[in-house]
């Protein structure tokens, strides 16, 4: 099988063609090999980091953006939002705050300071 | 009146490095204005993900990315003006500004415009029908939804490819909307290609390419809009036109540095980049006052902000300690394919230049070449070249002795 | 509630006669069917003093007009409303269309209008450069002026409400029932107020109005007006209003500076089926930039900021309709004020108020009537030491909410406050210039919108643009 990507992890963009045999995975077109790996998880395990915002709870009208600390499986994206959307979290926050913990293999952090 | 040795007109991605650079190449007055309560700018509601590859060696999102500089900024101790907006700039530059506290006037050696851009609006679009509720630029919506967290709407269609476009779409998606489109009047994107894999295709949201909103529908709040196909001249083709029900319409046209405080004290504005006309150190044709950042020309990436406006911080700094540029004045064309260059002019001197471009459509592969007369001073092969990507060639310094009077940029397709 | 009077309609002629009302012991009352005054032509048009040349002699139209003019610039004095007297040009391009500018001449002459004169177009281009070469002969009239029109209406029912005159809003009529003490009007949200007169202000609803209270005498013709708003940048393309004379072109294409420092183009004249009908047309775009470019060349309509339209209501005779309703007692009409309805405004109430009293309304004058209003824009017009002083004063007018336009918290809060109160964005815009600038409110939407909630003690989900369901967001996250 063979697929036509474009490369999502720097804004360069390569155009990059994945084949896939078996158990054998060639990449090719990346500028880098970040670029290989993109191609082989966009195939076999596709993966987005997410961001979004979280309520904090003890401040007005104030919302936290947040993140995946790492890219969560693509498939879990909507599972995730549900997850953040009913989460509430109280102030003082700092970057790198952890505020939901081990969700689909990874964390939500908090990526705005609000004292 | 107060007095300092750099004033700086914004504390966005630009204003912030640009005060840094200043400090680090020797000048420690230097003061920050902007107007909101804190720095980082628009970058304050881009919470998505994709700066600082380039320039910090990671990926994060744009409050992260602003808080890297606002550190850098405090660490400094440069003094910043929060909650400050500049109402004039003058010739001689004084720096008018109002905050609760009154109105303060500042004289500077040197002045850095960092003020940023704003979007394109519908008035400007001249788009027909009724003016209701739910049309909102898609820059506005991103700050009531990611600052304020207040839902727009929840059936969208997006006029407009660019970069904020697309990222809103991903946006409205994840929080429960339905984006029905995006529609592109060009018949190519504007926004990076990554952003169309990853906000669009993600979600299943057509682009449609050479289409327009034709016109919009609804009285009190936005009902739908009618999207056709447009002809070679960009009007919207009768036959093609389709209804599609919508609340809300995003807007994501364009972007046009916001030069009013440029223009306001006499400084010459670039009919294609809408930015001042500046030399290699971000000088404008007033000396001492520099630019960088969006309000000389709208970049793509942030990281490219920040380089830029550390050439101007620098430049400023050189300028206050009286290292002045001087020398014969080259000036910079846009040749075939291409559509601008920066900076327009060049002081010779003996160091390198680097000169920013914009290709004037979608090109495959490409090579460019400067030229001066008909000594090629630089050549540059690219796999492929877009509008919506800036460009960068450098020409060494060995090789800019050979420039006299005029420097073009072109390229062919190879 | 019973009022003595009840004006149907805040638009300008509705606010200009409940100023006038406001002088004298009646109680009074104005329905508007919107969330806010100045919602239909008043809102819309070319803002355009006249100079009294154009009407038919003898018309209504006519002798308002030619009392109007003055009468206007005193009551925008006495209210704060920016107007400028810039003069017209009213302009012929080649022989053919030459005779009709002597025809204007000598009607304004006829109509008592001063100070007019006949030049040629090189003496119009010393004084106006960017007029076209083309322009051949000119009328020019220096009495002519500009004025906000919005900002009128909204001072004027402001400067009323100061007085004791009530506004009750969202008050769309549905039923007039007449008794022997007068008038029972009913609201479509089932409101209900009483009076013994009923002044018929509704602008482009004035047939209907009448029709509703018994009189069905005349029927309005919608006519839609498109508009192209230009930047500030460009408000000194021009610095007279620039007609065209009338010609088998149609009425032309007016090209003017605005009393707010924009330069606007418009309007077309297309006869729609509704009041409502206030879209902006690809055609009506086109007109006005084909036609304007006629008159001034050089036009950059890539710096265009804003579209919009007007319906302006006209009749098949052509002129005003200002009397009692000869078959409902106690009924004034004044309807079909279409141009120069906004130059006639306070002649208008003048005249209404005459005919009120000549129906046995007794008129006995308050003793404590104050015509001046605050001026709104008084900050803006503080030198750089008079602001610091009043910001250490009032700090919220040290931040600026509306960048293009420079507009302070301290004076989008006032506007809220003061009468008529803003209660949408719209409103505020319209009141205070905040979002009218050159990014159209793409920055501080949200921020007034969040002054507004405060103001008005209502949550940002329910801040409207416009009032009705024209909610700015649909929901908190």
């Amino acid at each position: 099988m063979k697929r036509e990507l474009t490369c999502i992890i720097c804004p360069r963009g390569c155009g990059l063609t994945v084949e896939i045999n078996g158990d054998s995975v060639t990449v090719t077109g990346n500028a880098c090999p970040k670029g290989q790996q993109y191609g082989v998880d966009e195939c076999t395990n596709p993966t987005r980091t997410v961001t979004s915002i979280v309520r904090v709870a003890n401040r007005v009208d104030t919302m936290v953006s947040v993140k995946t600390e790492n890219p969560i499986p693509k498939e879990n994206i909507f599972d995730l939002m549900q997850i953040i959307c009913a989460k509430e979290v109280n102030a003082p926050i700092e970057i790198g705050d952890i505020i939901c913990d081990d969700v689909f293999g990874t964390k939500v952090i908090a990526t705005k300071q609000v004292k | 009146m107060l007095k300092c040795d750099i004033a700086i007109i914004g504390g966005g991605p630009a204003g912030m490095a640009a005060a840094c650079a200043a400090y680090d190449a020797g000048v420690k007055d230097v003061i920050v204005f902007d107007r909101e309560d804190e720095m980082g700018g628009i970058l304050r509601q881009c919470i998505h993900n994709g700066f600082g590859l380039h320039k910090l060696g990671k990926e994060l999102t744009g409050p992260e990315y602003a808080a890297v500089y606002a550190n850098m900024v405090k660490e400094r101790g440069i003094k910043v003006y929060t909650n400050t907006t500049v109402l004039k700039l003058s010739n001689d530059k004084v720096v008018t500004a109002t905050n609760t506290d009154g109105i303060l006037k500042i004289k500077a050696k040197a002045v850095i415009l960092a003020m940023g851009c704003r979007e394109r609006s519908r008035g400007a679009l001249n788009i027909c029908g009724t003016r209701p509720a739910g049309i909102y630029s898609a820059g506005t919506a991103q700050k009531l939804i990611n600052c304020e967290g207040y839902m727009v709407g929840k059936r969208v269609v997006i006029l407009g490819s660019g970069d904020i476009g697309l990222i809103m779409a991903r946006r409205m998606s994840l929080q429960g909307a339905k984006v029905e489109a995006v529609c592109e009047i060009m018949s190519y994107s504007g926004g990076l290609t990554r952003n169309i894999v990853q906000c669009l295709e993600d979600y299943n949201i057509p682009l449609y390419l050479s289409t327009t909103v034709a016109e919009i529908h609804g009285r009190e709040r936005l009902e739908g809009v009618t999207i056709a196909e447009v002809d070679a001249n960009r009007q919207p083709i009768e036959s093609t036109k389709r209804y599609i029900p919508c609340d809300t319409l995003l807007l994501s046209c364009g972007l046009i540095p916001e030069n009013e405080l440029t223009t306001g004290a006499g400084i010459k504005i670039d009919r294609i980049t809408s930015g001042a006309v500046v030399d290699q150190n971000r000088q404008t044709e007033i000396e001492g006052i520099f630019a960088c950042g969006n309000v000389l020309q709208v970049h793509d990436l942030v990281d490219y902000v920040s380089d830029e406006a550390e050439i101007a911080g620098k430049g400023a700094a050189e300028y206050v300690m009286g290292n002045k540029t001087s020398g014969e004045v080259i000036v910079t064309k846009a040749g075939n394919g291409v559509r601008y260059v920066l900076p327009q002019r060049i002081v010779k001197n003996d160091e390198s230049v680097s000169l920013f471009l914009r290709v004037t459509k979608p090109f495959g592969k490409v090579k460019f070449t400067v030229k001066s007369g008909d000594e090629v001073l630089a050549t540059a092969i690219r796999l492929k070249a877009a509008p919506g990507e800036m460009e960068k060639l450098t020409v060494k310094a060995e090789k800019m002795a050979f420039a006299e009077k005029e420097i073009t940029v072109e390229l062919e397709e190879v | 509630m019973n009022y003595d009077i009840i004006i149907a309609g805040g638009g300008v002629i509705g606010g200009m006669v409940a100023r006038e009302l406001s002088k004298y012991n009646l109680s009074v009352c104005i329905l508007e069917k919107q969330n806010d005054v100045a919602m239909g032509a008043s809102k819309a048009n070319s803002g355009i003093i006249h100079g009294g040349y154009d009407p038919e002699p003898n018309t209504l139209k006519a002798k308002m007009n030619s009392r109007g003019v003055e009468l206007l610039y005193k009551a925008a004095k006495e209210l704060n409303v920016p107007f400028k007297q810039n003069g017209s040009m009213i302009c012929a391009f080649g022989k053919a269309e030459e005779s009709e500018v002597h025809n204007l001449y000598n009607r304004g002459i006829e109509n008592n209008i001063k100070e007019m004169r006949i030049i040629s177009g090189d003496e119009a281009r010393k004084i106006e450069p960017a007029l076209s070469d083309e322009v051949s002969l000119v009328l020019y009239v220096p009495t002519a002026g500009i004025i906000c029109p919005y900002k009128l209406t909204i001072a004027a029912i402001g400067n009323a409400m100061d007085n004791g005159v009530e506004l009750i809003r969202n008050f769309e009529i549905c039923n007039i029932k007449k008794n022997d003490s007068g008038f029972i009007i009913t609201s479509t949200n089932g409101q209900e107020v009483s009076a013994k007169y009923l002044i018929n202000c509704a602008g482009c609803h004035g047939d209907k109005v009448a029709k509703l209270a018994g009189d069905g005498e005349f029927e309005i013709i919608p006519r839609a007006g498109e508009y192209l708003l230009l930047d500030k940048a460009e408000g000194s393309t021009v610095s007279h209003t620039i007609f065209q004379v009338p010609s088998a072109n149609g009425k032309g294409i007016l090209v003017t500076p605005t009393a707010d420092g924009n330069l606007l183009t418009g309007p077309t004249a297309a006869v729609v089926e509704s009041a409502d009908n206030n879209e902006i047309t690809p055609e009506g775009i086109k007109t006005v930039i084909d036609l304007a470019k006629r008159s001034v060349p050089e036009i950059q309509f890539s710096k265009v900021i804003t579209s919009f339209a007007g319906v302006r209501s006209s009749e098949k005779n052509g002129d005003f309709i200002i009397e009692a309703s000869k078959k409902v007692e106690g009924l004034v009409n004044v309807a079909a004020i279409d141009s120069p309805g906004l130059t006639s405004c306070v002649a208008i109430a003048e005249y209404v108020t005459e005919i009120l009293k000549n129906m046995g309304v007794t008129l006995n004058a308050k003793e404590n009537w104050v015509g001046n209003r605050a001026d709104t824009e008084a900050f803006n017009h503080m030198t750089d030491d008079e602001k610091d002083a009043f910001i250490k004063q009032n700090p919220a007018y040290g931040k600026i909410v509306c960048r293009c336009e420079s507009i302070t918290e301290g004076e989008i809060r006032a506007a809220v406050r003061q009468n008529p109160k803003a209660l949408d964005m719209d409103g505020v815009k319209r009141r205070t210039r905040s979002g009218m600038g050159r990014c159209q409110g793409g920055f501080c939407s949200p921020y007034v919108m969040r002054i507004i909630a405060e103001e008005n003690g209502i949550k940002m989900e329910d801040v409207t643009k416009k009032g009705g369901a024209s909610k700015m967001v649909v929901g908190r996250m």
